[in-house]
């Protein structure tokens, strides 16, 4: 949304002390402070200070031109998933403001951090309908933590450090701040920058309650069926060890949500895998069969429980989890643990007997292996002519060994990505869970190269979200982001139409999707492509994708029918899943 | 679980926006505000909401959490009306002629428990105090006479059982609320403790 407009007032107010900072270097010292390396965004005219003070900066910061705002912030929650650090985005006024809404309702609802700045119009403009004007603050309210103005330079240093701490404190989640143009170019006396570490009315850990975590360890130990569901709470919190040794020493079978997933090796042996919509079968009905179920770090969100009034009524919930609202929210515990699970883990450990549930185990294995037979072998073995998704995905698992970071988009080729991707380390499954956002794997997977950038990062998208922000191709280009895109071709919006399918007779209304081809959609941005569409082709395509030096577009031509099973249909219970 | 009156009391800091970060927790859940309004609390710098929704006790609870949540918000309360003490503040304005002729203002001050603010040649305002079927009864006594204004303030509320807010205040000032009250003797000792 580039656009120069005013630049007068710049003069006057440059003619202050020059031993003081302006209001846009106390943002960036602030970066500085906060340990930032990378900025994704995309200047125009009520961010044009800030990106001037950057070019003083440029051997400090790193800062990646993206092709849309959009892209900008997706980057930024991509970096922020890989690295555990806060993404930082940079969007100019009005219509770059607004099209970070989207990326931050992505991040809200997948408690991401990021710190958004947004340039604003000057603050005697603010409310007259100026050029590149919008009510930011307000349009971002429900979509963020905090968010907050700031008029006046001298606000900058205190405020950019209560966002960076609110970001990444407590439950995560995204912060904006809105600057005008005139406190970006204000000079100001800089007393040096202090981080935020306490808000009086901001609690950003609940107190852990002994009690509480007595009765859960009481409830585990005279368990006979009990059954551990997490979520990304996990990672969040940087608990995946001390989440190992809770379940290795409780001996119980575990599965995880779709943000959970990756921050358990997908192969350990109390693994039993993902829950859920699309999710395995043993998990779901088991769900309702088990006498205590166990969820850390996840929020019972709809598409993981199904009908809520038919579940796991049976069980004692436990419910550990680091925002107090999320207990009791959706489904009723017994015994809520509130507090951060890598406080609460080990004091549950400390508390509970070391078992096995070999009976219990068994019984997800019996479900495991009537889903190979009815549902994963066909997908990642078939016998049909045409390649399927979930055998791209196999193929991928036997080069990498689960050593990858997979970025997905949004529809079939998500959720067959999410259950068959092996992961031997946690932040490698990067989606969008909450939201759903179509077009978010492109640029998420560039903040995901950023923010890990020893380790193979694969975006697997579709035909159709691919098409959402493929101008991020020029981003690729530009900044020679090693992502590898490897898009699942199915020539449809597969999931809608299998929704389609299954629920409105085959009416496939506006599913049918063309698409441009891809790869020399990519070689106009000078990036190496190929694209597969038989079996004979695919283990030497992939060979080559994950070989290229640099980024390297996939397409894998596959079935135009196939659907996702097993499937938790809308309005259903858990245990109604269906194998076809 | 039937729907009922609660009474909302949120105490927050006094920021810009917040009003509007309160108010959409609201609608986004399509809750209808019937009466908000907000003040100085009994302390110094601490604002106070009271916000009163017509809903069932489950959605409240919830609805408590997540204003509570809000980076600003230091605490949120909800109450029946049993467990409150509370009142609205009503005005009427009507023509002085016809007050004077008709009614018997003497009786009507004397009953309703009103009282004259203003008396003009052209009219005159009552003002009453009290709980809303207190103050809508005395419309229904002026409508015939010509009501030409009537205008209620939102509720304030005060709650039986609480002690006040600077105990709490003093909590939500520690320097890191969790840290110290975590009864947590095994957490630096993981190692040792947590093998398998």
């Amino acid at each position: 949304m580039s656009s120069t407009i005013e630049v007068a007032p710049k003069k006057i107010l440059a003619q202050s002390n020059a031993t003081n900072l302006s209001g846009s270097e106390a943002v960036l010292e602030a970066f500085l402070a906060e340990g930032v390396e990378t900025i994704f965004g995309y200047p125009g005219g009520a961010i044009m200070p800030i990106y001037d003070a950057l070019y003083d900066y440029q051997t400090k910061l790193k800062h990646i031109l993206v092709r849309h705002e959009q892209g900008g912030i997706h980057a930024a929650q991509g970096y922020a998933r890989t690295s555990g650090r806060t993404g930082v985005v940079f969007a100019t006024s009005g219509p770059g403001a607004t099209n970070l809404v989207t990326g931050l309702a992505d991040a809200m609802i997948d408690s991401t951090p990021l710190v958004a700045i947004t340039g604003q119009v000057f603050a005697h403009l603010l409310g007259t309908d100026a050029f590149q004007e919008t009510d930011v603050i307000n349009i971002t309210t429900p979509v963020t933590k905090w968010n907050y103005q700031v008029t006046d330079a001298t606000e900058i240093p205190a405020v950019l450090a209560k966002a960076f701490y609110i970001a990444r404190s407590g439950r995560p989640g995204p912060v904006l701040i809105d600057i005008t143009k005139n406190a970006q170019l204000q000079k100001f006396d800089y007393s040096g920058y202090e981080k935020c570490n306490h808000i009086r009315s901001y609690r950003p850990k609940p107190n852990v309650r002994k009690e509480y975590v007595e009765q859960a360890a009481k409830l585990i130990n005279e368990a006979e069926k009990p059954f551990v569901i997490f979520g990304q709470g996990v990672i969040l919190g940087n608990a995946e060890n001390e989440f190992k040794k809770f379940i290795e020493k409780a001996g119980i079978p575990t599965a995880w949500t779709i943000m959970g997933e990756s921050a358990l090796q997908t192969d350990h042996p109390l693994a039993v895998g993902m829950l859920g919509m699309h999710g395995n079968y043993g998990p779901n009905v088991l769900t309702n069969e088990c006498d205590v179920l166990i969820a850390v770090g996840m929020r019972f969100d709809d598409r993981v429980t199904g009908r809520l009034d038919k579940y796991a009524k049976q069980a004692k919930v436990i419910h550990l989890d680091i925002d107090p609202a999320e207990i009791d929210k959706n489904v009723k515990s017994a015994v809520p643990v509130w507090g951060d699970c890598k406080d609460t883990l080990p004091l549950l450990t400390q508390l509970i007997e070391q078992k096995v549930y070999p009976q219990w185990l068994q019984r997800f294995r019996d479900f495991q292996q009537q889903e190979e037979e009815a549902c994963i072998q066909p997908e990642l073995n078939p016998s049909s002519e045409q390649l399927t998704m979930g055998e791209v995905i196999r193929v991928i698992n036997e080069y990498t060994g689960g050593d990858h970071v997979i970025v997905t988009d949004v529809g079939q080729h998500q959720m067959v990505a999410c259950r068959y991707a092996k992961f031997t380390k946690s932040r490698s499954n990067i989606t969008s869970g909450g939201l759903g956002t179509m077009g978010f794997a492109l640029p998420a997977a560039i903040g995901a190269k950023f923010g890990a950038p020893d380790r193979t990062v694969i975006a697997v998208i579709g035909d159709g979200g691919f098409q959402m922000t493929l101008q991020e191709l020029g981003t690729i280009m530009q900044s020679e982001v090693d992502v590898k895109i490897l898009i699942l071709n199915n020539q449809f919006l597969g999931m809608v139409r299998q929704w389609q399918q299954l629920f409105h007779d085959k009416r496939y209304s506006f599913v049918d999707i063309t698409s441009p081809d891809f790869v020399q959609v990519a070689k106009g941005y000078g990036i190496a492509g190929n694209s597969v569409s038989e079996r004979k082709d695919l283990q030497a395509a992939v060979k080559q994708m994950l070989d290229h030096k640099g980024a390297f577009l996939l397409e894998v031509m596959v079935g135009k029918e196939n659907n996702v099973f097993p499937m938790v249909p809308q309005g259903s219970s858990v245990a109604e899943i269906r194998l076809k | 679980m039937s729907k009922q009156e609660f009474t909302v009391t949120v105490y927050t800091e006094n920021q810009i926006g917040l009003l509007n970060r309160i108010a959409i927790m609201f609608s986004r859940r399509k809750i209808n505000i019937e009466s908000l309004n907000t003040s100085p609390s009994e302390v110094e710098g601490i604002h106070r909401f009271t916000i009163v929704i017509h809903e069932t006790e489950d959605v409240v609870r919830k609805l408590a959490r997540q204003i509570e949540k809000q980076v600003e918000v230091l605490k949120a309360y909800y109450n029946t009306n049993e467990e409150i003490v509370w009142q609205e503040l009503a005005m009427y304005k009507v023509p002085t002629d016809t007050i004077a002729e008709k009614v018997k203002v003497e009786r009507l001050l004397r009953e309703y428990g009103a009282r004259a603010v203003v008396i003009r040649k052209d009219y005159t305002v009552f003002e009453t105090t009290g709980q809303r079927e207190e103050t809508d009864k005395l419309i229904a006594v002026l409508e015939p006479y010509g009501l030409i204004e009537f205008v209620r303030s939102g509720r304030v509320a005060i709650i039986k059982a609480s002690s006040g807010f600077h105990e709490k205040l003093k909590e939500f000032e520690q320097a890191e609320p969790s840290e110290e009250v975590i009864e947590n003797e095994f957490l630096d000792k993981q190692d040792e403790v947590f093998t398998m």
